[in-house]
C-alpha cells in the first residue's frame, strides 16, 4: 500500500561543477516534486550538493546479472585496451 | 526604546524557538523516514535563527544574558511567542497547516527586516528569508497533497485549518511595542504583510481543493506572555536539562 502511494526512486548528486551526477541512494515520494524535495531533506544535508537529480526507479534499464559473463568477460582478454603501452614524454608532466 | 526592541526580538527568537521544539517532537514519531529528515530539518532552520536572535536580544537587553539563558531560564509568562506556534503537533495535518501559516507570514516578514536600519537584524533576515522559502514550498506542498489526496486526508486538513484559522491573526498585531520599533526604522510592519499572506494561502487552498475557514474567532495572547495551556508542558521538557544542570553546555 505504501509502496504504491509512495514509489521508489533513485538520487543522483552532483557535488560540484565539472562533476558528474552521482547515485547515492534512494528514497520513497509520491511524484516527482516531493522526491526532489525528500531528496534535499535525506541527501544534501551537510552540504553535499549543487544539483540534485531524482528518476523513478522503475524507468531505470538494468543489465541481467546472469549474463554477466556474456556482457563483460570478453573484455577482459584485450589488455591492449588500456592505455598502458603509451611511453609519456616527460615534458608532459603529471597525467 | 532598547526595552522595545528587546521585547520584539525577543518574541521573535520565542517564535522560532518553540516552533523548532515542536518539529522536534516528530523526531522517531514522523509517518515516513524522509519527512522524518524534512521535519527536523525545518526544525534546525529555526532553532539556528533563534539562536542568533536570542544572542542578539541578550546584547541588546546588556544585562549579561546569553543564549541559554534566554532560551531556558525564563518562566512562562516571560515568552513572548505568539500562540500559534505552541499548538500541539496534532495529525500529521495540523503540523503541515501550522508550518504553512509560519512560512507564508515569515517570508514577507524577512523579505521585509532585509531593509531593516538594523544591521544585525538584516543580516539575520536575509539567511532566514532563505531558509523559510524552502518552509514554505515544503508546506505548501504537502497541504496540496493532502487536500487534494484521499477523502481522509482532505477531511483532515480542512479540520487542521479550521483549528488553527484563529490563531494566524496574532501574527499581524501591531501593539505598541511592535509599532515603536517599526517606527524607529528598525522592526516590520506586520499588519501591511496581510494581503501577501492571504494571496498565498488562497492560492494553495484553492490548488488543494480545501475551503478558506471563515473568520469566525481569534485568539492572541502570546506577545504578552499569555498563553495557552500547551506552553508550560512544552517549557518542562525544553527546560529540563538546564533547570537540572545549571550552566551546562556543549
Amino acid at each position: 500500500m505504501t509502496e504504491k502511494n509512495t514509489p521508489l526512486w533513485e538520487v543522483f548528486i552532483r557535488a560540484r561543477n565539472g562533476l558528474s551526477h552521482k547515485h547515492v541512494g534512494s528514497l520513497h515520494a509520491v511524484d516527482s516534486e516531493m522526491a526532489l524535495q525528500a531528496a534535499r531533506d535525506v541527501y544534501t544535508r551537510r552540504g553535499e550538493g549543487q544539483s540534485v537529480w531524482v528518476v523513478r526507479s522503475s524507468d531505470i534499464v538494468a543489465s541481467d546479472p546472469s549474463e554477466k559473463e556474456v556482457m563483460f568477460e570478453p573484455t577482459g582478454s584485450k589488455i591492449y585496451r588500456h592505455p598502458t603501452f603509451y611511453d609519456i614524454p616527460e615534458d608532459v608532466g603529471h597525467m | 526604546m532598547p526595552d522595545a526592541k528587546f521585547k520584539y526580538v525577543l518574541r521573535l527568537a520565542d517564535d522560532q524557538l518553540i516552533l523548532g521544539q515542536r518539529l522536534g517532537e516528530w523526531c522517531g514519531h514522523a509517518p515516513t523516514l524522509e519527512e522524518e529528515l524534512a521535519l527536523a530539518n525545518i526544525g534546525l532552520d529555526l532553532l539556528g535563527q533563534a539562536r542568533s536572535l536570542f544572542t542578539y536580544a541578550g546584547e541588546i537587553e546588556g544585562k549579561g544574558r546569553g543564549e541559554d539563558e534566554l532560551a531556558f531560564l525564563r518562566p512562562e509568562r516571560e515568552y513572548l511567542n505568539a500562540l500559534l506556534v505552541e499548538q500541539p503537533n496534532g495529525d500529521f495535518a495540523v503540523t503541515i497547516v501550522r508550518q504553512f501559516f509560519h512560512a507564508a507570514f515569515m517570508v514577507p516578514f524577512w523579505s521585509a527586516m532585509a531593509a531593516s536600519s538594523d544591521e544585525t537584524l538584516s543580516a539575520i533576515a536575509a539567511k532566514s528569508l532563505k531558509e523559510v522559502e524552502y518552509h514554505l514550498r515544503h508546506s505548501s506542498e504537502w497541504v496540496i497533497r493532502l487536500g487534494d489526496g484521499t477523502a481522509e486526508s482532505h477531511r483532515r486538513t480542512q479540520d487542521a485549518l479550521e483549528e488553527l484559522w484563529g490563531y494566524a491573526s496574532e501574527l499581524f498585531e501591531m501593539d505598541e511595542v511592535a509599532l515603536e520599533v517599526q517606527q524607529s526604522g528598525i522592526g516590520v510592519d506586520a499588519a501591511a504583510l496581510k494581503p501577501e499572506w492571504d494571496a498565498t494561502v488562497n492560492a494553495v487552498l484553492e490548488r488543494a481543493s480545501l475551503t478558506r475557514p471563515a473568520d469566525s474567532w481569534s485568539q492572541s495572547g502570546g506577545r504578552t506572555g499569555q498563553h495557552s495551556e500547551h506552553l508550560g508542558h512544552i517549557l518542562s521538557e525544553l527546560q529540563y536539562m538546564q533547570r537540572t544542570y545549571p550552566g551546562l553546555s556543549w
